[in-house]
């Protein structure tokens, strides 16, 4: 029943903006929850919840072509996305996929297609959602990463300052010190899990900066984009209780509606706006009201931190996991420090945390042989651009002095070009200036443990063991 | 052959010559001038190759497309006589000319 259930996401969207004034919003969201409720028992569920289970993935050569599913969440933790994707790009560089949970899907395998569906935005929208499959229902919040312009170039505009390059230089000594500290709060003595003692950390302290958010809540960023970014539904990730992710959003509703009025209320008192996002958005003729439209508000507040947690976390991961697969190229950093800046580009390369974006064809087009159909959904794999062999010379290799590294389509092309690229680079730099000081290695200890999503490509565990400076053995 | 000059943002000056064909990016890259990033490659899909071309020579730069306006206007040190390095196909014409690289690329 799509056309039915667009008209009722609409509807919502348009009553809840009106009711804005009145009804808290956090209290709209419990009540949609009910609503939803009662709609699917009065027509249905639009597409069930799937729960996914693990079981052993075949070798990819078993497989005929069109049985070929990279849409699987086990994918990349079962270590088979590198020769699923090298068969595509080398024998169906533009592949349907018919009977994926997520319904019918194309992909794009191959960096040069890529970068042309990215660049098309006249042809290919980014709208209604980036993600493959559906968010839970009634909650298709509105972010301008899944906005065509104009809207798209509006809504950016009015953001962009928070992470803009002149603000982050203002940042760079807080980051900083942050980093010192947490580096300097770990366990020398025994193997840890790097991931919440360092790269979920950090991640939660920027964002708390970014947002001007109660420094001490700010486990709850971390926890609400967990969840929302981990939607079985729409990456195939762990989270299937949507009752859950209603009463997420609603609190998230509240604490930001609360701190959108804090603010207001002290710039009333006369003080100066600061530099976090709110601030901003309170500063733009643009976005001024914003907390009248609600599904906007949560939502470009979440696109900041989804688009800033995973993302960042899973590079800081990721580099000591590949430092680790590649020993030669850790001592190839320690006698060249000054390649730490190109070396966060090859670990952002090597590590692609966001696997893909997702695009919907706005007419007839044809690529790399195929018609893909107006109405379809084409998925640009990022991961597999970045390991194409006919653009990066072995491009499975961990290369940190690799020529052309920045080149990578990790932080996507055109229009949607990730906003937060320089930010993450600063943080990356930072984080490893700072190891540099401190640690002669870091070890992996343990095989890492993998996230379940066919979008967030990360790690949920990194057992390490620290050497510190002057204290290698022999 | 030609000459062009970049001005970094902290007033460093590097000279570089080029044939008539190449792109203002290509040049760029090519003497690893710093400032220029050029991520995607000259596909007008980055950014990150953003030149500020100085007042009298900007009408000889030719004119923007509809790509590369789009990706200028995010960029926030954006002027009046902006172009992306990548997008500017240098000419006999353009010998002599002077371009200014902005604090940040995108
Ligand atoms: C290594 C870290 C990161 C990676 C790999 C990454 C990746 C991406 C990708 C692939 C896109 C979509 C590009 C496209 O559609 O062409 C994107 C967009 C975006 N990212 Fe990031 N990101 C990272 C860090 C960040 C950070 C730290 C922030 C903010 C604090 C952020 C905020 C955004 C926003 C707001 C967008 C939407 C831009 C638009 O639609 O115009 N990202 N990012
Ligand atoms: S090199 Fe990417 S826009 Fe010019």
């Amino acid at each position: 029943m799509p056309t039915l259930s667009r008209t009722f996401d609409d509807i919502q969207s348009r009553l809840i903006n009106a009711t804005s004034r009145v009804v808290p919003m956090h209290r709209q969201i419990q009540g949609l929850k009910f609503l939803i409720g009662g709609k699917k028992k009065a027509f249905g569920p639009r597409r069930p919840m799937p729960e996914f289970v693990e079981k052993p993935i075949p070798d990819v050569n078993t497989l005929a072509l069109e049985d070929i599913d990279v849409s699987n969440p086990f994918l990349y933790r079962q270590g088979q996305w590198r020769p699923y994707f090298k068969r595509l790009r080398d024998e169906a560089p533009v592949h349907y996929q018919k009977n994926s949970p997520f319904g019918p899907f194309w992909s794009v395998t191959r960096f040069e297609d890529i970068m042309f569906v990215d660049k098309s935005h006249d042809l290919f929208s980014a709208e209604p959602q980036i993600i493959l499959g559906d968010p839970p229902e009634g909650l298709s919040v509105e972010m301008f990463i899944a906005m065509d312009p104009p809207k798209h170039d509006v809504q950016r505009s009015s953001v962009q300052g928070v992470v803009a390059p002149k603000n982050l230089k203002e940042m760079e000594g807080l980051i900083r010190s942050r980093t010192g500290e947490v580096l300097d709060s770990l366990p020398q003595d025994k193997p840890f899990n790097w991931v919440p003692a360092v790269s979920k950390e950090l991640t939660g302290r920027m964002l708390a900066t970014l947002l001007d958010f109660p420094y001490e809540e700010r486990h709850k960023l971390v926890e609400w984009s967990d969840r929302m970014a981990g939607a079985a539904s729409a990456t195939g990730g762990e989270f299937a209780d949507e009752e859950a992710m209603f009463d997420d959003a609603a609190d998230m509703a509240w604490s930001f509606s609360k701190l959108w009025r804090d603010k207001e209320a002290r710039r009333a008192a006369g003080e100066e706006p600061g530099f976090d996002l709110i601030s901003l958005l309170q500063s733009n003729d643009e976005t001024k009201d914003l907390i009248d439209r609600p599904m906007e508000f949560i939502g470009n507040l979440t696109l900041l931190i989804v688009g800033g947690n995973d993302t960042t976390r899973n590079s800081m991961s990721g580099g000591l996991v590949a430092m680790n697969e590649f020993p030669e190229e850790f001592k190839k950093l320690k006698a060249n420090p000054e390649l730490i800046p190109n070396m966060v580009s090859e670990i952002i390369r090597w590590q692609t945390p966001l696997a893909y974006m997702r695009r919907i064809a706005k007419q007839d087009v044809e690529l790399g042989g195929q018609t893909i159909k107006k109405g379809d959904r084409v998925v640009m794999w990022y991961a597999s651009g970045n390991r194409d062999e006919r653009k990066f010379d072995n491009p499975d290799q961990f290369i940190i002095d690799r020529k052309d590294a920045r080149n990578h389509m990790s932080f996507g092309y055109g229009i949607h070009r990730c906003m937060g690229n320089r930010l993450a680079e600063l943080q990356l730099r930072v984080l490893w200036e700072e190891i540099l000081k401190r640690f002669d290695n870091i070890e992996v200890v343990e095989e890492p443990k993998r996230v379940q999503s066919n979008f967030v490509r990360g790690y949920s565990e990194v057992m390490v063991k620290l050497t510190p400076k002057g204290k290698e053995a022999g | 052959m030609g000459k062009i000059t970049f001005i970094e943002n902290d007033q460093t000056v590097h000279v570089a010559e080029f044939e008539a064909g190449s792109s203002v990016r290509q040049i760029a890259v090519d003497n690893a001038i710093p400032g220029i990033d050029g991520d995607c490659g000259g596909e007008c899909a980055c950014g990150t190759c953003h030149v500020i071309v100085s007042e009298g020579w900007f009408s000889k730069t030719g004119t923007l497309g509809g790509e590369e306006e789009q990706m200028l206007s995010m960029t926030p040190e954006r002027t009046s006589t902006s172009r992306l390095g990548c997008q500017v196909v240098l000419t006999d014409e353009m010998d002599g000319m002077t371009v200014h690289l902005p604090e940040f690329q995108m």
